[in-house]
C-alpha cells in the first residue's frame, strides 16, 4: 500500500499531540461509576464515547479494576474482552491524558442490578504485551482472554489456561495483528484443462 | 439412531483418539484411492485443541473425545470429557473448527459491505448480527434511523427469532431422540423462511438490515402473509407443546439435567435463555430497550430451575412472545421512509439515478468506496435468540473499520457447559450441548 | 441351449450397468454439516423438500457407513485435517459434493483462516454454487452426481490430478504452509 508511510506518520503525530495535552484539563466524569473508578484509581481518564462511559486505565491495575467493579460497584458480568491493533490507523481517536500505544485492550462490564454498562480500555505497548488477567474476578472472561491471546498475542498473567482457542495449536503468528496474516489472499485461477 | 443418542458409540470418535494424546492412527491416512494418493499429508495429522493439565485419579478415569464431527454437536463443536465409568468428571469445550477470520475480513470490507460479512456469523439468526452492526455504525455516524425502518427491523428480528427457535426445537428433538420433531419444526420454519425470502430476497444470510435503515421496502401484502404465518406458528407451537411438554419420556430425559444456578451463569458471562432459565429475568429488549421495544407489549419469559427442561419450555414460550410482537408490528408499523434520506449514507432511489447526475455520483461513490466514518469507538448490544450479541466497532476515519468485533453470545455461553455437565451421565452431555444452543459460526467467527 | 427353452422371463444386461444402477440408487450421505449450508442441508432433508424422493436421505452418523460426503460449509485450517480423516474413513467407492462457495473456493472469506477450496484436501465430484445454496440447488447437485455415477466407469472413478483447487495457498507468518495436507 502506497500510503502506509503516511499512515505511520499520522500515527506518530497523534502520539506527540496527545502527550502535549495537560492531564489536568480532563473534564470531571459525569458518570457515577466512572467517578468512583477515577477516585479509586488515580490516573484513570474518563471519556464519554457516543454516550457510553469509558475509562482508560493503567494496565497494572487491570485485574484490580475487575475486582473493584465486581465487589464494590455491583458489576455482575464481564460481557466481553477484546483488543484493537492501532498499527496502521489513518486517524485515531485522541483522548486527552491517554498515551496511545499499539494495542488497546477493551473490556465491557454490565451491572444487572444497576442496569448500566461501563467499558474499560487499557493501552498495551507492543514491546511487552502482557496484562493481568480478569479471570479472578470474572471467570467468564476466560474465553475472551484466550481469544485475545490467540489473535493478538497479548498474554494474560494469572490466566488458568492460556492456550490458543480459535487457531490450530501449531499456528505461528497472531492473525488479527495488522502486520500478520493476510486479510485477503489474491484469487488465482487454475488452467482450463480442456483444449481451446 | 443409537449413534446420535450417545457420543461414545460413534466409532469415528472412538477410533481416532487414544486415551490422552490426540494423535490419530497413522494407518487411517493411508487407505486412499488413486486420486487421493497425490494428496498425502506431509506431517502427522494433529487434532488440536490444547491438552489437559493432567488427568486426575490415576487409572480410574478415561478421556473421551466427542466431535468435532459428531451429529449432535450442532456443527463442529468438540468436547473433551473425562469419565469415571459413565459419569462425567470434567468437560472441556474445544472450539475453533469453524474459525473463518470474519473479523479480519471485516477490516477489508467497507461499512456498506460489512453487513454481508457479519450476517454469516450467526447463521441461525443473521438479522440480529446485521442489526447490531448497523446500530454500531449509526452510533459512530450519529445517524437517526426513520421510525418505519426501526419497526421493520424489529419485525424482522422477531421473525428471525421465531425461525431460530423453531430450528432449535427441531434439532433439539432430533438430539433427544424425538425424531418427529425435526419434521414438525422444519415444517413451520420453512414457512417462516419463505416469508423472509419474500421480504429480503434470501432464505438465510439476508443482508437486509444495513447502516441507515433496511435494504428495501416491505413487499405488498406482507401484513396478510405475516398474520397467516402467525396463525401457523401458534398452531405448530401448540402441537409441540402437546407432543413434548407433558411427555413422560421427554420429562425424564430433560428434567434436572444440566442444572446451572444464577450465580454460576452470571459469573460465566452467560446471557439469553441460559440466564433466564435460572430465574433471572434479564432481557435487553426489556431492560435496555433498543429499536421500538418499549412501545410493544410482551413479557420476558423466565423459569426457575435452570435445567434442560426449563430451557426447552422457555424457548417454546419465547416463540409465542415473538409472535405477539410480530402481530403488533403488523398493526403499528408507521408509514414513512425505510432508510435514511441522507445521500452520504444510503443510496438514492433507483429512479433518481436515471435523471440526476448527483444521484448517480452518490450511488457510485457509495458502492465503490463507501462512506467515511469519523474516528471513534462504540459498543452496541441487542438480544439475539441466544443472548446478548454485541458489536465493538473502531473507526479510523476511512471507509473501512479499523476493528470489527462481534461478541457472540454462544461463545460465552459455551463456558457454562462444564458446570452443567459435571457429575452427570455421558448421555446427558448431548442434552446439555443441545440446550445451550451454540451456533458454531458465531462461536468461532 | 437356446434362451427360448428357459421357462421364465428375464432381461439381459451388462454387469457394469447393474452395478452403476445399484450404486446410483443407494448413495448414502455422511452428516458433515459445518456452517450455514448445513441448515439448508437439513432443510433439504426435511418434509418440504424431502430428499427421500430420490433415495438419498439416509444420513449416516458414522462415516464408515456412508459413501457420499457433502461438505456443507466453510472449512477452516483447523478443520482441514479432521475433514480428511473423516473422508479417509469412508468406504470406497465414495463421492464428495462441495456445497456452497466457501467450501468450493473460500468464497468471500479469502483470508488466512480458511482452506481456499476443499478440493485441496479431498477430491470433489460436484460443486454446488450459492451462499448458501437453496435446497433445490443442492438437489440438482445430487442429481448431477447420480448422473455421473450412471454414466461413469465403475473401476476407475477419477483421474489423479496433481492437486485440486485453484492452488491458492495460505501461508503462516514463518512462510510455511498452514494446511500441509494440500501439499503433494
Amino acid at each position: 500500500m502506497p500510503d502506509d508511510d503516511a499512515r505511520e506518520d499520522a500515527h506518530k503525530n497523534a502520539d506527540t499531540r496527545v502527550e502535549e495535552e495537560d492531564k489536568e484539563n480532563a473534564p470531571p466524569p459525569d458518570d457515577e461509576v466512572a467517578a468512583a473508578v477515577v477516585e479509586r484509581f488515580p490516573g484513570t481518564v474518563f471519556h464519554r464515547s457516543h454516550g457510553q462511559p469509558v475509562v482508560y486505565v493503567d494496565r497494572a491495575i487491570w485485574a484490580d479494576l475487575g475486582g473493584f467493579l465486581r465487589d464494590e460497584q455491583q458489576f455482575t458480568q464481564c460481557i466481553d474482552v477484546t483488543a484493537v491493533d492501532h498499527l496502521v490507523d489513518a486517524a485515531r481517536l485522541s483522548v486527552p491524558g491517554v498515551t496511545p500505544e499499539r494495542f488497546e485492550l477493551v473490556a465491557s462490564f454490565l451491572s444487572h442490578p444497576r442496569n448500566r454498562r461501563i467499558r474499560a480500555i487499557c493501552e498495551v505497548p507492543a514491546a511487552d504485551p502482557s496484562v493481568p488477567s480478569l479471570t479472578d474476578a470474572y471467570p467468564g472472561a476466560n474465553f475472551g482472554e484466550r481469544e485475545v491471546y490467540d489473535l493478538f498475542g497479548i498474554t494474560f498473567t494469572g490466566h488458568p489456561d492460556l492456550v490458543r482457542i480459535l487457531m490450530p495449536d501449531d499456528w505461528v503468528g497472531y492473525p488479527l495483528r495488522k502486520d500478520d496474516a493476510p486479510a485477503r489472499v489474491p484469487v488465482t485461477f487454475k488452467e482450463d484443462p480442456r483444449p481451446r | 439412531m443409537s449413534d446420535t443418542r450417545d457420543g461414545t458409540r460413534d466409532d469415528s470418535d472412538a477410533r481416532s483418539h487414544d486415551e490422552d494424546d490426540f494423535v490419530p492412527d497413522p494407518r487411517l491416512t493411508q487407505q486412499t484411492d488413486e486420486g487421493a494418493q497425490e494428496l498425502q499429508p506431509t506431517r502427522d495429522l494433529v487434532v488440536t485443541g490444547g491438552p489437559w493439565p493432567e488427568v486426575e485419579g490415576e487409572g480410574d478415569t478415561m478421556i473421551i473425545n466427542m466431535g468435532p464431527q459428531h451429529p449432535s454437536t450442532h456443527g463442529v463443536l468438540r468436547v473433551m470429557l473425562e469419565l469415571d465409568a459413565e459419569t462425567i468428571v470434567r468437560a472441556k469445550p474445544v472450539v475453533g473448527y469453524l474459525h473463518t477470520g470474519m473479523e479480519k475480513t471485516g477490516e477489508e470490507l467497507t461499512y456498506v459491505q460489512g453487513a454481508t460479512n457479519v450476517t454469516r456469523m450467526d447463521y441461525a439468526s443473521p438479522l440480529s448480527n446485521e442489526l447490531v452492526f448497523s446500530m454500531a455504525v449509526e452510533q459512530l455516524l450519529d445517524v437517526e434511523v426513520p421510525p418505519r425502518a426501526t419497526w421493520i427491523r424489529m419485525y424482522l428480528n422477531e421473525l428471525n427469532r421465531i425461525a431460530s427457535h423453531l430450528l432449535w426445537q427441531a434439532t433439539n428433538g432430533l438430539d433427544m431422540g424425538a425424531l418427529s420433531m425435526i419434521i414438525y419444526g422444519w415444517r413451520e420454519r420453512e414457512e417462516t423462511l419463505r416469508l423472509l425470502e419474500k421480504i429480503t430476497g434470501l432464505r438465510m444470510n439476508n443482508n437486509y438490515i444495513r447502516p441507515g435503515g433496511v435494504a428495501a421496502e416491505l413487499p405488498d401484502g406482507w401484513q396478510d402473509d405475516t398474520l397467516e404465518l402467525c396463525n401457523l406458528v401458534e398452531k405448530g407451537t401448540a402441537e409441540y407443546d402437546e407432543l413434548l411438554t407433558g411427555n413422560p419420556i421427554w420429562q425424564e430425559r430433560l428434567t434436572g439435567v444440566g442444572v446451572i444456578t444464577t450465580e454460576q451463569a452470571l459469573a460465566l458471562s452467560a446471557s439469553g435463555p441460559i440466564l433466564r432459565s435460572t430465574g433471572f429475568p434479564w432481557d435487553l429488549r426489556k431492560s435496555q430497550p433498543y429499536l421500538a421495544y418499549d412501545e410493544v407489549d410482551f413479557d420476558v419469559v423466565y423459569t426457575q430451575n435452570g435445567d434442560c427442561y426449563d430451557r426447552y419450555r422457555l424457548r417454546l414460550q419465547e416463540i409465542l412472545e415473538s409472535v405477539k410482537i410480530v402481530r403488533q408490528c403488523v398493526e403499528k408499523t408507521p408509514p414513512g421512509d425505510y432508510r435514511v434520506q441522507d445521500r452520504k449514507v444510503s443510496p438514492p432511489p433507483r429512479a433518481r439515478i436515471d435523471e440526476s447526475m448527483e444521484a448517480l455520483i452518490h450511488h457510485f461513490k457509495l458502492f465503490t468506496e463507501g462512506f467515511k466514518v469519523p474516528p471513534g469507538e462504540t459498543y452496541a448490544a441487542v438480544e439475539s435468540p441466544r443472548g446478548e450479541v454485541g458489536c465493538y466497532l473502531v473507526a479510523d476515519g476511512t471507509g473501512k473499520p479499523c476493528r470489527l468485533h462481534i461478541r457472540g453470545p454462544s461463545f460465552y455461553n459455551l463456558q457454562s457447559m462444564p458446570p452443567m455437565m459435571k457429575d452427570r451421565l455421558i448421555a446427558d452431555a448431548v442434552a446439555v450441548i443441545s440446550t445451550i444452543d451454540p451456533i458454531m459460526g458465531e462461536v468461532d467467527r | 441351449m437356446g434362451l427360448e427353452q428357459v421357462p421364465y422371463s428375464f432381461l439381459t444386461g451388462r454387469l457394469e450397468d447393474l452395478v452403476k444402477w445399484a450404486r446410483r440408487n443407494s448413495v448414502w450421505p455422511a452428516t458433515f454439516g459445518l456452517a450455514c449450508c448445513a441448515l439448508e442441508l437439513m432443510a433439504a432433508g426435511a418434509a418440504h423438500y424431502d430428499l427421500a424422493r430420490y433415495g438419498m436421505e439416509v444420513f449416516r452418523a458414522s462415516p464408515r457407513q456412508a459413501d457420499r460426503m457433502i461438505v456443507a460449509g466453510r472449512v477452516s485450517q483447523k478443520m482441514g485435517p479432521v475433514l480428511r480423516q473423516v473422508y479417509d474413513q469412508m468406504v470406497e467407492p465414495k463421492w464428495v459434493i462441495s456445497m456452497g462457495v466457501c467450501a468450493s473456493t473460500g468464497g468471500m472469506f479469502n483470508n488466512y483462516a480458511l482452506v481456499q477450496g476443499v478440493d485441496q484436501i479431498v477430491p470433489v465430484d460436484v460443486y454446488v454454487p450459492g451462499c448458501p445454496p437453496g435446497p433445490e440447488t443442492l438437489m440438482q447437485g445430487i442429481l448431477m452426481l447420480h448422473d455421473q455415477i450412471r454414466s461413469g466407469e465403475i473401476m476407475k472413478r477419477r483421474a489423479g490430478t496433481a492437486h485440486g483447487g485453484a492452488g491458492i495457498q495460505v501461508e503462516q507468518r514463518d512462510g510455511t504452509r498452514a494446511d500441509s495436507l494440500a501439499t503433494r
